[in-house]
């Protein structure tokens, strides 16, 4: 029977990697019998889901205060007119 | 020049660099580094735009763009700087040994975090995010992002910054642990557990 130790690691490499036959046997029947593990993985799923919250707009996020600084944006319109000039030719560095 | 409306890259600019600008510094956690994708991605849209479609939103179609850019720059990245702050991955539990007990079972009860929806409304849970991840090595959380967030394969994010696949599993496994143990002290207030 896998350890908790060894099954927190496979449930996480399971997101990276496709785990053998046997692994995913041992990593089910681990998680059958230990509510501790079911909990890790339901943490692992939530930190996943992060991602489509942050697609749908970072804007919706509070804490979405930071912008581009002017000058950035001074520099990427130039470059935009750089680029058109240039018929699109050049490539950027 | 013909640009029909919606396909100016000036206005893309003003309607999507904000939204283009933070994706990026979620991801790269640096202002240069995600001023340049902005760039980047802008400059490559003007030179694709007759394959925009239509058929996504112009959003979607620049954020596709903009994932491509941010993967050339974290290659870019890796190269310059060495992979520091990513350790070796001999043991694969490193400090995290110390979440489990002599007989491998977890050393403290782990907690139920509740309803992900309602939590991400909440100002704090982002707050604790952002402290989290900009405590972590800028590079694991490059690499944490990648995967979680931009959904860059394995076996590219290992190519572009030249890690093995073991190594990567091994990162990633300790990013998770990591965010999730600082999450659960700097956003659900606990005591910070036994590891």
């Amino acid at each position: 029977m896998l350890t908790c130790k060894q099954t927190s690691l496979l449930m996480s490499q399971a997101r990276d990697r496709r785990l053998s036959w046997s692994e995913r046997l041992g990593v089910r029947l681990h998680l059958w019998i230990c509510r501790q593990c079911r909990r890790y993985e339901r943490q692992l799923d939530w930190l996943n889901g992060l991602a489509g919250r942050l697609e749908k707009g970072p804007e919706s996020r509070p804490e979405a205060g930071e912008d581009m600084s002017a000058e950035a944006c001074q520099r990427i319109r130039e470059a935009i007119e750089a680029h058109r000039e240039d018929g699109g030719h050049r490539h950027p560095q | 020049m013909g640009d029909t409306e919606g396909l100016d890259p000036h206005a893309w600019l003003d309607r999507h660099g904000g939204y283009l600008f933070r994706y990026a510094m979620a991801v790269l956690r640096d202002r240069q580094l995600a001023e340049d994708a902005v760039q980047e991605c802008l400059l490559a849209a003007l030179q694709a735009r007759t394959g925009f479609s239509g058929q996504s939103s112009e959003r979607t179609w620049l954020t596709g763009i903009l994932k491509h850019k941010i993967v050339d720059i974290v290659r870019r990245d890796s190269r310059e700087s060495s992979t520091e702050g990513l350790g070796d991955a001999e043991d694969p539990y490193g400090e995290f040994n110390a979440c489990f007990d002599a007989t491998g079972h977890w050393a403290a009860r782990l907690t139920e975090w509740g309803d992900p929806e309602r939590h991400l409304e909440s100002k704090q849970f982002w707050r604790a995010l952002q402290f989290c991840l900009d405590n972590m090595p800028r590079r694991l959380a490059q690499l944490f992002m990648l995967r979680e967030v931009v959904g860059t394969d394995s076996a590219a994010i290992c190519q572009e910054m030249g890690i093995s696949p073991t190594n990567l599993w091994t990162q990633l496994y300790r990013g998770r642990m990591s965010l999730r143990l600082c999450l659960e002290k700097h956003w659900l207030g606990r005591e910070a557990p036994a590891c």
